[in-house]
């Protein structure tokens, strides 16, 4: 196939695809056999009680777990695996490292380098990565700082910002590496419920303004809701039930989907 | 009289000048010490074999006196067809020795830094020497300076075991003095204060170091 045909094919073919995947702790099934299509500039929020495997298939698309079983697909064409003579072996780190570049994730615990102030968070890797000059990556950072409301913070190491303030500098430096696709994990658990707003305007932001495949794990059912195209409600290592977020909450089919969102609604 | 302050102002100057051998073999021994500490603790962390293999040289030298890993070098290494010079063999001894305790401080330095600073550049895309150069290490360095600055005043005062094979330290001179003239009270006593005065200085060098880092850490 040519590049030209292989790019025409390309919007055709989801963003990500998760093809029978599984993962395993020991005897402990954490994904079985998972089937997952999210389409280009889909916005899939996941839901599920704690232990369903929900992060986990985040953490696997941003190659921080390996996979037991099956193939995660990426812009059309594998990460995890790669071919060689006609078959598919596990990926070299070379390929890994090209397929994952298109993938960007933000943290619970924010993760920022303490010992970098927020201008220096976001130009690392654009400049030691992307081999981007440090005006060129000053410049995108400054614009996504001030993207996120933070062009004034700059200067400010982590320690200096709140923990709203860190999370949105997080979500700058993850775009400064221009990803296809963004990851959120839980990106407002770790934060005072008066900060939990700031982040969510961010990203509602970044959905509106830009064409970015997203991922979202969350216990924001009001954000999934009025955010995503599509909740995933996960149990069990299985996806249970999912659908555009009036059906999903308005009225869920599977028991278990009913039994959990009585019980976030219960607990406020 | 006990104290001799003609005889005193007659050595100064020999054992100035041995002080000077003595801070040479103390500065090239700990940047041996520094830097195979690393290269060790990088190759413990590296995987369950060559994590084992490092585990027993570095248990191996820390269980055993530094003086025999002195000897071993300047005397046994010649059956080997090696050959070295005192103060070379000296220098490599404190550097292998000070080497074994430093890669167990950096390990613990770098087990310290959270795990999640390693998944964010995953995610970033940083390659494992931009990683560990640019992110990991100036986060496992400044917890453990203090122990790192333990170990060069030890390592200080440990270059004594130097006279042992005739490298001209301060103790050898200082013995040397005593010998010829058969007043060992002045030369013992000024090494002595020689390496106290070193030494305090050198632990509050240490501690101005700490103090700027944990002022850079709490920005």
């Amino acid at each position: 196939m040519t590049m030209a045909a292989a790019e025409q094919l390309a919007p055709q073919q989801p963003m990500v695809r998760f093809e029978n995947v599984s993962k395993r702790y020991g005897n402990l099934v954490v994904l079985d056999d998972l089937n997952l299509e999210v389409s280009r500039g889909e916005k899939v929020a996941i839901i599920g009680p704690s232990g369903s495997g929900k992060t986990t298939v985040l953490r696997m698309l941003m190659t921080l777990e390996r996979i037991d079983g099956g193939v995660i697909w990426v812009d059309g064409e594998p990460m995890t695996h790669m071919m060689q003579g006609g078959q598919m072996v596990p990926a070299a780190q070379k390929h890994l490292r090209r397929v994952r570049s298109k993938i960007g994730m933000v943290f619970q615990h924010f993760n920022l380098f303490p010992h970098m102030t927020a201008l220096q968070n976001c130009i690392e890797a654009p400049i030691t990565v992307l081999k981007m000059s440090r005006k060129e990556a000053e410049a995108r950072a400054t614009e996504l700082l001030g993207m996120v409301g933070l062009a004034d913070k700059k200067g400010h190491y982590p320690a200096q910002l709140s923990g709203g303030q860190q999370q949105r500098v997080a979500i700058a430096r993850a775009l400064a590496m221009r990803p296809k696709v963004m990851l959120f994990d839980e990106v407002t658990s770790a934060l005072d419920p008066e900060l939990v707003g700031e982040v969510l305007h961010v990203i509602r932001q970044l959905g509106a303004e830009h064409d970015l495949t997203m991922l979202m794990v969350t216990h924001q059912m009001g954000f999934a809701k009025e955010f995503a195209d599509r909740v995933c409600f996960f149990y069990q290592g299985k996806i249970a039930e999912q659908g555009a977020p009036q059906e999903l909450f308005g009225a869920p089919k599977n028991d278990r989907t009913k039994q959990f969102l009585r019980a976030v609604l219960e607990s406020g | 009289m006990i104290w001799d302050w003609d005889y005193t102002f007659e050595i100064l100057p020999v054992l100035a000048q041995a002080a000077i051998v003595t801070i040479e073999a103390t500065a090239i021994g700990f940047v041996i010490a520094l830097v195979l500490g690393l290269f060790l603790a990088i190759l413990r962390m590296s995987g369950p074999k060559t994590g084992w293999c490092v585990s027993v040289f570095i248990e191996c030298i820390r269980s055993t006196p530094l003086l025999i890993q002195i000897f071993f070098l300047y005397f046994v290494f010649p059956s080997f067809g090696i050959t070295l010079d005192a103060f070379v063999a000296g220098v490599i001894a404190l550097g292998l020795h000070y080497g074994c305790y430093c890669a167990e401080v950096y390990r613990a330095g770098l087990e310290g830094v959270h795990r999640g600073q390693w998944e964010a550049c995953t995610a970033l895309n940083l390659s494992s020497l931009t990683t560990f150069k640019n992110i990991i290490l100036p986060q496992a360095i400044p917890p453990i300076v203090p122990v790192l600055g333990n170990y060069l005043v030890a390592l200080f005062k440990e270059t004594p075991l130097l006279s042992a094979i005739a490298v001209m330290e301060m103790m050898q001179t200082a013995k040397i003095l005593g010998s010829e003239t058969f007043r060992y009270t002045e030369p013992i006593t000024l090494v002595g204060i020689a390496f106290l005065i070193m030494s305090l200085v050198s632990a509050a060098l240490i501690r101005i170091v700490e103090r700027r880092l944990n002022l850079r850490s709490a920005k």
